[in-house]
C-alpha cells in the first residue's frame, strides 16, 4: 500500500508521543478501539484554567494511518478550547492525511479519541459523583 | 552468476520467498531461446520448429517427474497451482459425483482450495473443513472422524504457505487408499523443500507451481496418477492438449523454465536446505531475543525456509512500514483486502491481536547472513520504537491483563 507523504512523516516523526498521569485533575484521557480490530488509540489532553487545551499526548497500537491520525490530532487540539476541539471531524483528518477509503476508520477512531478525552476531562470537573474510567 | 550477486546486496532485503521466488538466472538462460529462435508450437507435427518445441516440452516434463518421482506421462501442464488445484478438486468431484458428494479439506488451506470447495458447495457438494491443532498440524482423530461412506475426495496442502508446517501426507495417503478416497495434495510450497516420492506416497493428484521454486510465474503442473488410474473432468476445453485434460497451446518457454527450475531443485535441494535452515535458525535466534515474541506453527514439522513470528503489542502493518528495507508479509488485516486478520493464524487459536502482529519471513536461495543480521537489527530497533508508542505495551508493563479490559470494539 502506498502511503501519503504526510502519513509517512507522522509515522516516522510522531508528534507528542507519551503519557500524562491520568489521575491528574487537569488531564483528560480517552482510549478507543480494540486490539482484536487491530487498532487502539489513547489520547490525553491537559487543560488549563481558562479551559484551553495546552498540551496533548498519544499512544497508538495500529497501522501507519492510525498512528498518523492520532499524531495529527494531538497537534490540532493544542491551543483549542474544549468546544473548538469537539468540532474536529474525521473528514478533516482523512483529507489532511489523504487517507484512502480503507483507512477512513482510522480518522473516525481519532475523532472518537478526542471526544472520549474531553468527556473524561469534563466528568472530572462536572458533578464529581461518578468517576468514569475509560476502557482501562 | 551476476544476477545472484545483484540480489544479495539489494534493498529491500527480500525475505518473501513464500510469496514468489526470483527466477534463477540459469532458468532464464534456458527459457530465452524458446522466446527467440525456437518459437515453434509443440503441437505442430509437420515441421522442425514444432519438433524442437515438443522435444523441449517432454524434456521438461521428465525433469518435473524426476523431482517428485513419478512417470512423466502423469504430469499435466497448467497455468499455475491455482489452476492445478481447480482442475484436481473440481475435476475429480465432477467425475466421481455419482459415488458420493462429500469432500474433506482443512481450514488452513490456501484460498485456491477453499474457494474451489466453496464453489463445489454451491453445486451441491458437502465439504468438511477440518480444524487444526494449535501447532497447525491436522489432528488425526478429527480427520478420521470426518470421513463418511460418501466421502470421495480429501484435499490437503503438503506445506502451509503462511506458517510452513508440513502435514503428514504419507499417513493420510495410506488412509485414503484403504478407504477408497481420492487424495489431492497441494504441493505449491513443498517442491525443492520436502523430498517427494510419488512412487511411495499414496497420493492420487498433486498440484505444483513453478514460481515458488525459482521458475517463472504463470506456470504449473498437475500430477494425475495412472496406476491406479484416476479420472478427472477437464475444466478447460479446446484442442485436446494434455490428453484432453487441459486444452490450450503449450507455453514452451514457460514449461522449459519450470523443467529447468525443478531439475536444479532436485540437484541442489539437500545442500540448499541445510544452508537455508541455518539462516532461518540464525534469524529466529536473533528475533527471539526480543521480549514477548511468539513463533506461529510447529518448529519441527516445518520447512527450513519459513519463520512466522508475532511481535505482541505491535501492529503488523505499522511494523512493515518501519522495516520497509525488508520485504516480508504480514498476517495483519490491514495488509489484505479483507478486514480480517490471517485466517490461518486464527485457525491455530491465536488471538486476533497476535494475528494482527504477525510477520512471515521466508528465506531462500539468494539470502545471505548479512541479510539476516541486517533484518534482526532492524526488527529490534523498530519493535522497540513502536512499543514505545503502543498503549498495549504500556498496559502490559503496568501489569494489566489485556483480556480483562472492556474494549470499545468498532
Amino acid at each position: 500500500m502506498a502511503y501519503s507523504e504526510k502519513v509517512i512523516d507522522h509515522y516516522e516523526h510522531p508528534r507528542n508521543v507519551g503519557a500524562f498521569d491520568k489521575q491528574e485533575p487537569d488531564v483528560g484521557t480517552g482510549m478507543v478501539g480494540a486490539p482484536a480490530c487491530g487498532d487502539v488509540m489513547k489520547l490525553q489532553i491537559k487543560v488549563n484554567k481558562e479551559g484551553i487545551i495546552e498540551d496533548a499526548r498519544f499512544k497508538t497500537y495500529g497501522c501507519g494511518s492510525a498512528i498518523a491520525s492520532s499524531s495529527l490530532v494531538t497537534e490540532w487540539v493544542k491551543g483549542k478550547t474544549l468546544e473548538q476541539a469537539m468540532t474536529i471531524r474525521n473528514t478533516q483528518i482523512a483529507e489532511e492525511l489523504a487517507l484512502p477509503p480503507v483507512k477512513i476508520h482510522c480518522s473516525i477512531l481519532a475523532e472518537d479519541a478526542i471526544k472520549a478525552a474531553i468527556e473524561d476531562y469534563k466528568s472530572k470537573h462536572g458533578a464529581e459523583t461518578s468517576e468514569r474510567i475509560k476502557a482501562a | 552468476m551476476m544476477a545472484t550477486a545483484d540480489l544479495a546486496m539489494k534493498k529491500p532485503v527480500y525475505l518473501d520467498y513464500s510469496a514468489t521466488t526470483p527466477v534463477d538466472p540459469r532458468v532464464v538462460d534456458a527459457m530465452i531461446p524458446f522466446l527467440r529462435e525456437d518459437f515453434g508450437n509443440p503441437a505442430s507435427r509437420s515441421h522442425a520448429y514444432g519438433w524442437k518445441a515438443e522435444e523441449a516440452v517432454e524434456a521438461a516434463r521428465a525433469h518435473v517427474a524426476d523431482l517428485v518421482q513419478c512417470d512423466p506421462k502423469e504430469i499435466i501442464w497448467t497455468s499455475g497451482a491455482t489452476e492445478s488445484i481447480n482442475l484436481a478438486v473440481k475435476g475429480a468431484a465432477h467425475f466421481y459425483k455419482e459415488k458420493g458428494r462429500h469432500i474433506i479439506t482443512v481450514r488452513t488451506e490456501h484460498k485456491a482450495t477453499l474457494d474451489t470447495c466453496r464453489e463445489l458447495e454451491r453445486e451441491g457438494f458437502e465439504v468438511t473443513y477440518l480444524d487444526v491443532k494449535d501447532n497447525g498440524l491436522i489432528d488425526w482423530d478429527v480427520l478420521v472422524a470426518a470421513c463418511r461412506p460418501d466421502t470421495i475426495l480429501i484435499s490437503v496442502m503438503y506445506v502451509n504457505n503462511e506458517i510452513g508446517v508440513i502435514q503428514d501426507i504419507p499417513r493420510i495417503g495410506e488412509w485414503c487408499r484403504e478407504k477408497g478416497i481420492i487424495f489431492h495434495v497441494d504441493s505449491a510450497q513443498a517442491t525443492g523443500k520436502v523430498a517427494i516420492n510419488l512412487q511411495a506416497l499414496k497420493v492420487d493428484l498433486m498440484s505444483f507451481s513453478a514460481h515458488k521454486t525459482y521458475g517463472p510465474k504463470g506456470m504449473g503442473a498437475l500430477f494425475v496418477r495412472r496406476k491406479p488410474r484416476i479420472r478427472i473432468e477437464a475444466q478447460i476445453h479446446g484442442g485436446g492438449h494434455e490428453r484432453g485434460m487441459r486444452s490450450g497451446t503449450l507455453p514452451t518457454h514457460q514449461i522449459v523454465g519450470m523443467g529447468e527450475a525443478f531439475r536444479l531443485a532436485k540437484l541442489e535441494m539437500a545442500v540448499e536446505n541445510d544452508r537455508i535452515r541455518s539462516l532461518r535458525d540464525r534469524l529466529w535466534k536473533g528475533l527471539s531475543e526480543i521480549e514477548a515474541v511468539y513463533l506461529n506453527g510447529d518448529l519441527d514439522h516445518r520447512v527450513p525456509h519459513n519463520l512466522n513470528v508475532s511481535f505482541n503489542f505491535v501492529e503488523g502493518e505499522s511494523l512493515l512500514m518501519g522495516i520497509k528495507d525488508v520485504a516480508v508479509s504480514s498476517g495483519s488485516a490491514c495488509t489484505s483486502a479483507s478486514l480480517e486478520p490471517s485466517y490461518v493464524l486464527r485457525a491455530l487459536g491465536r488471538s486476533d491481536e497476535l494475528a494482527h502482529s504477525s510477520i512471515r519471513f521466508s528465506v531462500g536461495r539468494f539470502t545471505t547472513e548479512q541479510d539476516i543480521d541486517f533484518t534482526v537489527a532492524l526488527l529490534k530497533e523498530k519493535v522497540a520504537k513502536l512499543r514505545e508508542m503502543s498503549p498495549l505495551w504500556e498496559m502490559f508493563n503496568d501489569g494489566i491483563d489485556l483480556n480483562t479490559v472492556q474494549w470499545a470494539a468498532h
